[in-house]
């Protein structure tokens, strides 16, 4: 599969996808190396070429509990989009990892020169948004669990 | 047909902390052969009967997973090998992999759904050639809830998992079931999809693969209402202008997708 046919990128006009990828640097990341920490700058984001993260809250007293995990031409990070630029979320990579990584202030910057580019981006990045909610939206049902909840 | 055999408890294995999966083979007579996605009513003696589809079919053997949620179920997921229950079938409509020929392959599974879908799989690994790629996603609960972990078909399908809630000692993948979609290999239009699991998860999973371009005459769902006769005559699992024990369990997604749009039916 390819990354940019698929996911993020597959999303965007062939222009505007161009035009981000002047932007990119690839990166790579062994396995076990955390991207980045809950509530540190979200100063980056990353396009995930192979490899496996988890995103994770911290919990303390207990190991970091993993809420979801983003895999091949997924958006790592969205909090570089919006004040106050924090991530809320942790990263770590499962397995190892290549991916485009991406500056975010260069990005900001372009979607606000260029409109057309700016919107393109932002309603990818939206889109990204609502259907992470809307698949956690379903994981709080339990669909799997006890029929009308409890234990059997 | 509407009288149960009865067949015998050759094996009974505990896949999960609440189900187990039961091998029946013929006392006596064998009903006729079972499709993949069909199902049996199947009697705990002096208890009472449900639905299970088959998650195997061997000759004259059957396998039902079955997964402890009332007084039958059980029964069921309790009995011991060597006892005798009643199996009424074959009932219902099959998946129809004939059909798929020629096409990708992308089985999605939620929870138990695994079930129906397991002989499905098989047949379609049995002949590889008949299909371009085979892709088969399953969502679980937890780990621990897990069907079939272990199983040789398994990796030769290259099944891939995720689940809602993980432990500290996983490792795989977190989340709806629909997120292995965007990373499964198949060309949208040369697609047929098959769909089991929570009414919830099979909306959002065809929602999901029509978005992406497959034809919703290539998508079919197993439904499940209160199955009871079996054969279309007592009207328990009506839906609209259904009836699933006759017309389904498995529909094409045109059909099914205005039907569940309606709250109640």
């Amino acid at each position: 599969m390819s990354v940019v046919r698929h996911g993020f990128l597959g999303a965007l006009a062939p222009g505007h996808r161009d035009r981000l990828l002047t932007f990119a640097r690839e990166a790579c990341f062994p396995a076990e190396t955390r991207v980045f920490e809950e509530a540190g700058a979200a100063d980056r984001f990353w396009l995930i070429r192979s490899g496996l993260v988890a995103l994770d809250i911290h919990v303390p007293g207990r190991r970091a509990a993993v809420v979801e995990t983003l895999g091949e031409g997924d958006l790592l990070g969205w909090s570089w989009m919006f004040e106050p630029y924090r991530w809320h979320l942790g990263a770590r990579c499962h397995a190892a990892v290549t991916a485009y990584e991406f500056d975010a202030e260069p990005v900001r910057l372009a979607c606000a020169e260029d409109p057309a580019f700016g919107l393109a981006v932002t309603r990818c990045v939206a889109e990204v948004i609502a259907r992470r909610l809307k698949a956690t939206r379903t994981r709080l049902l339990d669909l799997y669990g006890f029929p009308g909840g409890g234990t059997p | 047909m509407t009288v149960p055999v009865p067949y015998r408890v050759v094996a009974h294995r505990v896949d999960t902390p609440d189900t187990a999966t039961i091998v029946l083979e013929p006392a006596d007579a064998a009903l006729p052969p079972f499709a993949p996605g069909q199902f049996a009513m199947v009697y705990a003696f002096g208890v009472g009967d449900i639905p299970l589809s088959v998650c195997d079919i061997d000759g004259p053997r059957l396998a039902h997973t079955v997964r402890t949620v009332g007084a039958v179920s059980g029964a069921l997921h309790d009995v011991r090998i060597g006892r005798t229950v009643g199996v009424r079938g074959p009932f219902g409509t099959g998946w129809e992999l004939s059909e798929a020929e020629g096409r990708d392959l992308v089985v999605v599974a939620g929870g138990i759904g695994l079930a129906p879908l397991r002989p499905l799989v098989l047949a379609a690994l049995a002949t590889p050639e008949r299909y371009r790629r085979l892709n088969v996603l399953i969502g679980g609960r937890t780990p621990d809830d897990l069907l079939y972990c272990g199983e040789p078909w398994q990796a030769a399908a290259g099944v891939r998992v995720t689940v809602d809630r993980a432990g500290p000692a996983w490792t795989g993948e977190v989340g709806l079931v629909t997120t292995l979609i965007d990373r499964a290999d198949f060309e949208p239009p040369r697609t047929a999809a098959f769909i089991c699991g929570p009414e919830p998860m099979i909306r959002a999973t065809a929602a999901d693969l029509v978005h992406r371009g497959v034809d919703p005459d290539r998508i079919r769902v197993s439904l499940e209402r209160t199955m009871h006769c079996g054969t279309g005559h007592c009207g328990h699992c009506q839906l609209g202008p259904l009836l699933l024990c006759r017309d389904g369990p498995v529909v094409g997604w045109t059909r099914a997708e205005p039907l569940l749009m309606v709250r109640e039916l």
